[in-house]
């Protein structure tokens, strides 16, 4: 019997700390797909550690949205029990694992933003966002690390993984955009202190990348036209395909525990 | 899985300040900096560690197995080696 999904009050606060949730969760899982899949058992380890820690962030986002919802909802019923129009993450995220370029370029592209955007909320002046972002900072300063000198040696390494790396980075160039954008909702946070305007980072974040894809002999696109969508439940066909993976269970079985 | 792309290094980990490094086990990876990315996600996970090295296996001389006779029962019948000989005054404490 299936269960029917939960209807969420997206105050801007609420709507907030779900897109980020989804993202953490969206791009965690991503990186749990590859768990005794990855080229090598180091990167099998690598990858899910990776996962655990945007899981991690996800459960404290997820929990802090509930208390703000103050609705009975928790963080397995917005995990579990949305709809994919109801999920809030960037579009970049929910993009197939592809190989194993696809997703370093992925992780890449966020985790470059990740890193200075949870940097910068360190200053919200909502203290639990604030303490969210100092426990994420150091952890998606490491996922750009680690995908990072990936980016330099495939790209810098031999003709194939060349190639599969700049084919990556021109297939998810035009959702890199979408980290950037900040709608209504979204902006009566950032006036008011507690979200920081993600628009402010762009320039950062292209300088890092571009270091970083110079580095690896690749070269980023030229093109400025970016895809939108995600933020406000418009997805790829691919999310629908992950959350009915993800939420089988509860879905199947309401409440099961073990 | 060994390949020439990905040889074989040696980890240790040094779990607290004023503690030596110690062998923890061995990995595959590309480089150095690789060998120590591995390392950090593979042997630290459980916050076991402050400090990790990471050594090319192929760097590390060790003593051949067959002639472990030569090298080690030497010492086995040099049981006054050890320093249970001496009465430890009580207010030494732990040594």
């Amino acid at each position: 019997m299936a269960t029917a999904s939960i209807s969420v009050s997206e105050t801007p606060l609420v709507l907030y700390a779900l897109r980020r949730a989804d993202d953490a969760l969206i791009s965690g899982h991503r990186l749990s797909e590859w768990c005794g899949h990855a080229p090598m058992l180091e990167e099998d380890m690598a990858l899910a550690n990776m996962g655990l820690d945007l899981l991690g962030q996800a459960r404290e986002l997820y929990s802090y949205a509930a208390k703000v919802e103050a609705k009975g909802n928790d963080e397995d019923k917005f995990a579990y029990l949305r709809d994919v129009r109801q999920y809030r993450n960037l579009l970049l995220l929910e993009q197939p694992n592809g190989d194993f370029a696809h997703t370093m370029v992925r992780q890449f592209f966020y985790a470059a933003f990740a890193d200075l955007y949870w940097r910068a909320m360190m200053r919200s002046s909502d203290p639990t966002l604030a303490a969210i972002a100092a426990k994420s900072e150091k952890e998606m300063a490491y996922h750009l690390r680690h995908s990072s000198e990936w980016i330099v040696r495939l790209g810098d390494g031999t003709e194939e993984s060349h190639a599969r790396a700049q084919t990556a980075i021109d297939d998810l160039w035009a959702f890199t955009g979408e980290m950037f954008s900040a709608d209504d909702s979204e902006r009566a946070l950032i006036d008011a202190g507690i979200a920081v305007d993600p628009a402010g980072l762009h320039t950062q974040w292209l300088k890092t990348i571009s270091g970083v894809v110079a580095e690896a002999t690749l070269a980023l696109p030229k093109s400025n036209w970016m895809q939108q969508g995600g933020r406000s439940g418009q997805h790829s066909e691919h999310l629908g395909h992950l959350l009915s993976e993800l939420q089988s269970m509860q879905r199947t079985f309401p409440g099961a525990t073990w | 899985m060994a390949t020439p792309n990905t040889p074989l290094w040696e980890i240790f980990i040094r779990s607290r300040n004023g503690l030596a490094h110690k062998h923890v086990g061995s990995l595959h990876a590309a480089d150095a900096t690789l060998a120590l990315q591995a390392a950090r996600d593979i042997y630290t996970r459980r916050g076991e560690g402050l400090s990790i090295w990471a050594v090319p296996s192929n760097a590390i001389t060790a003593s051949d197995p067959s002639e472990k006779g030569m090298m080690f029962e030497p010492a086995e019948s040099k049981i006054y080696r050890h320093p249970t000989f001496y009465d430890v005054p009580d207010e030494v404490g732990h040594m």
